[in-house]
């Protein structure tokens, strides 16, 4: 492998200022250096977890080659992180003269904020949003808001305000707009094919020149942290103080960073963040679209990726069940060794995966279904949106041309310590003809295959009869049922 | 003359008089990043950072205590104990000395603070924090009330009884009645700032604190007493809170106390911001409710007696709870006239953090139990819940006589629910809905529309005064002050209405300032809906006595009578001339008339006898309604509000645009708590939901998906109030109530509306389909 260059600093542009760092905490975040270091107070902490988004800045970065804005939690998004990007915070926003800039005005005349203390990252929401959608729907809206919270107005305000942003002025025109091409040529020039090493002991970052120098830095320092959205172990640091040096960052990391589809199979690179991800699988696998709409915000989904949402274990992922139904594989990678398993394999435990010291999470490739066969993804939560799961439920059923079920693969998170098959049920339907009884029948199999848990989310017994009552859910949706048999926000959205 | 005036001087009308859409005031401010809150006010040199030592014990004595690694850490300047509080160590805002600033050797709940690291940084300081090796001696504990009795067990404070006529008796006389339980749960505020204050030593005994709370003069005083110095040593400054909800009315007192010990024991700033876990951990919520009762009535629905029995976790210590179950009982008629009523409140002691106000301040929590009443009936006769509603509403020449004797003077319940009805189209959707269910094997429709009428004014009688101080200055312009706090709720700008009102002048040369004990002495809390009732009252009569001394002056310098003297817009005339308002005032200045005065005001009428539980304790009583139509998913239980549609009342609005998001965003927050937002605790006795990760407020896509929010334009104060105005604080809040009952509908359908759902809240998607199961076992039963 060729050497790669080292560069001891980090450099993006913060609004109209150009940055450089060379003293960077692993653990400090985006928010604490706004707010303490540059004294811009605008940016307001709300919860340091990534929920209410009152610390929604927008972080430019060049996505294959191309300037993206996107809405991030500052309080979670480490500062060692944003090593050739532009940060943009609410006092950049302006409009012509000494006005208000579009989104602020119509805030204002819309009596958007009350207590004004969320207004800052709502504002930083909806510009994100009118950037790139002008005149959005509804549903566009609400789902550009599921990461802010507000307590005062009850919503209705904020919204009003969004529909009318555009009548205050043209996006086209904003001076983020304008200034596209000076700052993607000062944002490519910043991409110089650098590893970026910070500090040392237990103060000590990497930022790795691509997929490869990743490869052979954590070859070397296995007990590193690897960060990629920094969604949950932006809590470790700021809900628990953990130590995470070295740490080493991997999002938007060449090579890591890819989604594409080759012969019925799609690759995720481990980098790729649900907003990346979400044009090609909503189209390829439609049902995954609602359901990534309902993980986290804009600003999580905009930091969070795949790869780490399987690489952290959880139980409680909401990709894992889905892909291991699809039957997913892992690519595991160290140095430039490469094992594939399947995905399920990988959830080994409570805490313990299948991954090996100095191994990382490289991509997953997950088989597009085959024409015919029939599959869906039901997460139940006690909000509809942004909230983590209580328990999650994906099937995919192959049909026989008898009506008997040829294959099925029942997967679930929320019910168990890992992400779990339901192999019971499974059993229960296998070969059987695809009817209400069969269903009923099956459904009894749910009390051997899991045992859940009580906790703040649901009880053991919602738990049971609510994943249950998803095969009936997914059997009657999968028979030719006319009228929809679930709640929704926005009909047909 | 003031060349930065530009006061339009033939103007028809003031800019941002009353009764005008005035945008809040900070609102510029607010989406451009530029409001200050504290955390973002520029600290003075050398300033220290607090972190709050919560106890990791439910109910427990501290059998040792080994802080030295603390005090080893890394920036640790000190760690204040029970002994490093130098006046009294009790923030109980009673006065019942049960709430210690820090515990000293028993905690009475997880999360009590027991230390407090003070550093050089907050991240030093909540790093050092974790290194405390506290050791406990474990002692039962208490976190549900189920169990507990209510008339033996330990109250944190003496209960309240009203009744009218023989309850007991009545419902036994009736000729139908019923008995049950209903289980009404709390609410975190999630106010958006958390807690936080900044203690500014001065020289001798003061102190300057900038501390979020909802009453300066409560900070003061708890101040004064833990440090041991008069009052008058300590000012309380609050420009604005990121929310307040109540849960700043007194929770604040913690944080302010212990900035101010840590600033005089060092001689240097402290600022004190707690994480928000620990701010939800260790200050209180919104009280829930075990709700016995039991009613009589007649095959009509008639109601003819009610016993009620309030029971409420209250936590380690009273703080509110006396008169937040006051509220409850207070409210336990909602609109409804109970021909003979017992209710009774038991606040339980138990081995949570203290509970405290909550928007609505048990009020709601009274009327969803007046409401479970009528649903109860309703089911029982067979009839549509709203048809037993309209049929026990108070009268307004007879039946109009509440549990606590006070006559229902102002009664517009009629009216607005008819009116709603109508713009509702209550009937047709009954009907259709009642279709939809018939031929929906999964989705169920539920509809309903619940009434609220709330009481205003302080309980507590001596409450209801506040103070004013008003400037005008020789270039005309004007400087504001009162007792009220703004958190949000328009407070500020609505203060300032009337002021530009009083003088006629545009509402910029009135400049809105912090609210400070310094100026303005003695106040009440902002709560209880009062904020523009009592301090809009209490700085028109500063300005009036301003206005009163111009028009004097006026009339003897240009020898017209006074009732020649006439404010107009930004100018005044005077006989046959106008003359700008600046002129006359810096005319007056200079014969030495005075510019400033105190505004007073008290609230007329009002009186409670707690021990008969008679007495006129409310001024006035707003009114509203709300109707919701809900889907839900009779296999999760999950569900989506479909519409609402609300007409509510303020009297003669200062500020409909203020009020409307008032009603806004009361009703979502009474829908949340009533729906999603869930505290649990564990059987350790933690309280397992402490950030928005685990406790869930609605998002924007809650809102019902249509949403049609009226303020009547035609009701207008039965009471000479400011401008004819209501309060708008807390009554739009249970509104919420109809999200809930229409949930309850759509569970009811599964059993053909034969069996009442007793659907608890919050209604999470989990208790709706628990609901459903039961009803589905029970109507199977029955059949």
């Amino acid at each position: 492998m060729a050497k790669v260059k080292t560069r001891n600093e980090i450099r993006f542009i913060l609004n109209g200022e150009d940055i450089a760092l060379g003293m960077v905490a692993p653990d400090e975040t985006l928010l604490d250096w706004l707010r303490l270091d540059r004294a811009l107070r605008g940016t307001k902490e709300g919860c340091a977890e990534g929920d209410c988004g009152a610390c929604t800045v927008l972080v430019g970065r060049l996505s294959a080659g191309r300037l993206v804005y996107e809405s991030v939690n500052a309080c979670i998004r480490f500062l060692g992180s944003l090593d050739g990007t532009h940060v943009v915070t609410v006092e950049h926003l302006r409009g012509d003269g000494e006005k208000l800039h579009p989104v602020q005005q119509a805030m204002v005349d819309f009596h958007g904020s009350q207590c004004g203390f969320c207004t800052p990252g709502f504002v930083m929401s909806l510009y994100a949003l009118w950037m790139r959608s002008p005149e959005p729907s509804d549903a566009a809206i609400e789902k550009a808001l599921q990461g802010n919270l507000c307590r005062c107005t009850g919503y209705e305000a904020i919204v009003r305000a969004a529909r009318a942003i555009s009548s205050y002025g043209k996006a086209a025109k904003d001076p983020l707009a304008a200034e596209r091409k000076a700052v993607t040529a000062k944002l490519a020039a910043m991409k110089d094919g650098s590893r970026i090493e910070i500090g040392a002991g237990k103060q000590r970052l990497v930022v790795p020149a691509d997929a490869d120098d990743l490869a052979a830095v954590f070859d070397n320092e296995p007990g590193a942290t690897l960060v990629a959205g920094s969604t949950d172990v932006g809590l470790w640091v700021t809900k628990h103080m953990r130590a995470i040096s070295p740490a080493i960052f991997i999002g938007n990391l060449d090579g890591l960073c890819a989604i594409s589809e080759d012969k019925g199979v799609i690759s995720i690179g481990a980098g790729v963040t649900y907003s990346e991800a979400f044009s090609m699988l909503a189209k390829r696998i439609p049902a995954l679209g609602p359901l990534f709409d309902r993980i986290g915000g804009d600003q999580v989904r905009n930091m969070g990726t795949i790869g780490g949402n399987i690489a952290n274990g959880s139980p409680i992922g909401d990709t894992p069940p889905p892909l291991i139904a699809l039957g997913a594989r892992l690519i595991l990678r160290r140095g430039d060794k490469r094992r594939t398993i399947p995905l399920e394999d990988f959830f080994i435990a409570y805490g313990k995966q299948d991954r090996r010291p100095g191994e990382f999470v490289e991509a997953v490739h997950v088989p597009v279904p085959a024409r015919g066969t029939k599959f869906a993804v039901y997460k139940i939560t006690k909000r509809r949106d942004e909230d983590i799961t209580a328990a999650l439920g994906a099937f995919f059923l192959t049909l026989a041309r008898d009506g008997r079920v040829a294959d099925i693969r029942i997967a679930y998170g929320g019910m168990a310590a890992t992400p779990k098959r339901a192999f019971g049920v499974e059993k229960a339907l296998l070969g059987k003809p695809w009817t209400e009884e069969t269903v009923q029948v099956a459904m009894g199999e749910y009390a051997n295959d899991f045992t859940p848990l009580t906790d703040m989310r649901a009880s053991a017994e919602y738990r049971a009869l609510a994943a249950r009552n998803l095969l009936l859910r997914f059997f009657v949706e999968t028979s030719g049922t006319k009228v929809p048999i679930q709640v929704s926000r926005h009909e047909a959205a | 003359m003031n060349k930065h005036t530009t006061a339009n001087l033939k103007a028809q009308k003031i800019s941002g008089g009353v009764a005008t859409d005035q945008r809040h005031d900070s609102a510029h401010k607010h989406v451009s990043g530029t409001a200050v809150y504290i955390d973002d006010m520029p600290e003075p040199s050398g300033t220290l950072h607090g972190c709050l030592g919560l106890s990791t014990a439910t109910h427990a004595t501290i059998t040792s205590m080994d802080l030295s690694a603390v005090r080893a850490a890394p920036g640790v300047v000190d760690v204040l104990t029970a002994k490093d509080v130098p006046g009294e160590n009790d923030i109980s805002p009673t006065g019942r000395h049960d709430e210690p600033v820090l515990a000293d050797g028993k905690v009475q709940f997880f999360g009590q603070p027991i230390f407090c690291v003070i550093a050089e940084t907050r991240e030093q300081a909540r790093r050092a924090t974790r290194l405390a090796k506290v050791e406990y001696k474990e002692l039962p504990f208490i976190t549900d009330i189920g169990a507990l009795d209510r008339k033996k067990d330990k109250l944190v404070t003496p209960p309240l009884i009203l009744k009218r006529g023989d309850a007991a008796a009545a419902i036994k006389a009736a000729p139908r009645r019923l008995k049950g339980q209903m289980r009404i749960g709390g609410q975190e505020h999630f106010y958006l700032e958390g807690h936080i204050a900044m203690a500014i030593p001065g020289e001798d005994q003061d102190v300057t604190i900038y501390s979020s709370t909802q009453h300066p003069s409560e900070i003061q005083h708890m101040v004064s007493h833990a440090l041991g110095v008069p009052s008058h040593a300590v000012t309380v400054e609050i420009r604005r809170m990121g929310g307040g909800f109540g849960g700043k009315e007194t929770q604040g007192n913690q944080f302010a106390a212990l900035a101010a010990i840590a600033a005089k024991k060092h001689h240097r700033a402290v600022k004190i911001r707690p994480d928000r876990d620990d701010d939800m951990i260790a200050t209180g919520k919104r009280h829930d409710f075990l709700v016995d009762y039991e009613v009589g009535f007649d095959d009509e629905g008639n109601i003819l007696g009610v016993d009620f029995m309030f029971a409420a976790r209250c936590g380690f210590s009273a703080d509110l709870s006396g008169p937040v179950t006051d509220r409850a009982l207070f409210h336990c008629d909602n609109t409804y006239f109970w021909p003979a009523v017992h209710a009774q409140s038991a606040p339980l002691y138990t081995n949570t953090v203290s509970n405290t106000a909550f928007r609505g301040f048990g009020g709601p929590q009274g009327m969803v139990a007046a409401e479970r009443v009528i649903d109860e009936v309703a089911f029982a006769v067979g009839k549509d819940p709203l048809e037993i509603r309209k049929k026990n509403f108070y009268g307004t020449s007879d039946r109009n006589i509440t549990p606590y004797h006070q006559t229902v003077e102002d009664n517009i319940i009629h009216r607005i629910v008819a009116e709603l009805e109508a713009s509702s189209d209550y009937a047709r959707r009954r009907r259709t809905i009642d279709a939809f269910n018939a031929n929906s094997r999964f989705i169920k429709r539920g509809l309903a529309l619940t009434p609220v009428k709330f009481g205003i004014s302080f309980t507590a009688t001596h409450y209801n005064q506040a103070g004013a101080l008003v400037h005008v200055y020789t270039d005309g312009s004007v400087h504001l002050n009162h007792g009220g706090t703004e958190m949000g709720q328009g407070l500020y700008v609505k203060v300032a209405q009337v002021v530009a009102e009083e003088f006629q002048i545009d509402i910029d040369q009135v400049k809105i300032t912090a609210t400070t004990t310094g100026k303005v002495p003695n106040t009440s809390a902002t709560a209880a809906s009062s904020g523009s009732d009592l301090n809009g009252m209490a700085a028109q009569n500063a300005a009036r006595q301003i206005r009163d001394r111009l028009t004097n002056f006026a009339a003897e310098k240009y020898q017209v009578p006074r009732d020649q003297v006439l404010f107009l817009p930004n100018r005044v005339r005077i006989g046959n001339q106008e003359i700008a308002f600046a002129d006359l005032v810096r005319q007056a200045y200079m014969a030495r008339i005075q510019l400033s005065a105190a505004g007073f005001y008290k609230t007329p009428k009002i009186h409670w006898d707690r021990d008969k539980g008679e007495g006129r304790p409310f001024y006035y009583f707003a009114y509203g309604a709300a109707c919701s139509e809900v889907s839900v998913d009779a296999l999760t239980g999950e569900y989506v509000v479909e519409r609402t549609d609300i007409l509510h009342e303020t009297g003669r609005s200062l500020n409909r645009a203020i009020d409307l998001g008032q009603v806004e965003g009361g009703f979502i927050q009474g829908m949340g708590w009533l729906t999603t937002e869930e505290l649990w605790w564990d059987d350790k006795g933690r309280l397992r939901t402490h950030a928005p990760s685990t406790y869930k407020i609605p998002l924007a896509s809650d809102r019902p998906k249509i949403f049609n929010v009226t303020l009547a334009d035609w009701p207008e104060a039965s009471e000479p109030t400011v401008h004819r105005s209501k309060a708008v604080g807390e009554p739009p809040l249970p509104l919420g109530m109809s999200v809930l009952h229409a949930l309850s509908d759509a569970v009811a359908s599964v059993a053909d509306h034969r069996i009442c759902p007793r659907l608890d809240p919050p209604a999470t998607p989990e208790h709706v389909l628990m609901a459903i199961e039961r009803l589905k076992r029970e109507a199977k039963g029955s059949a």
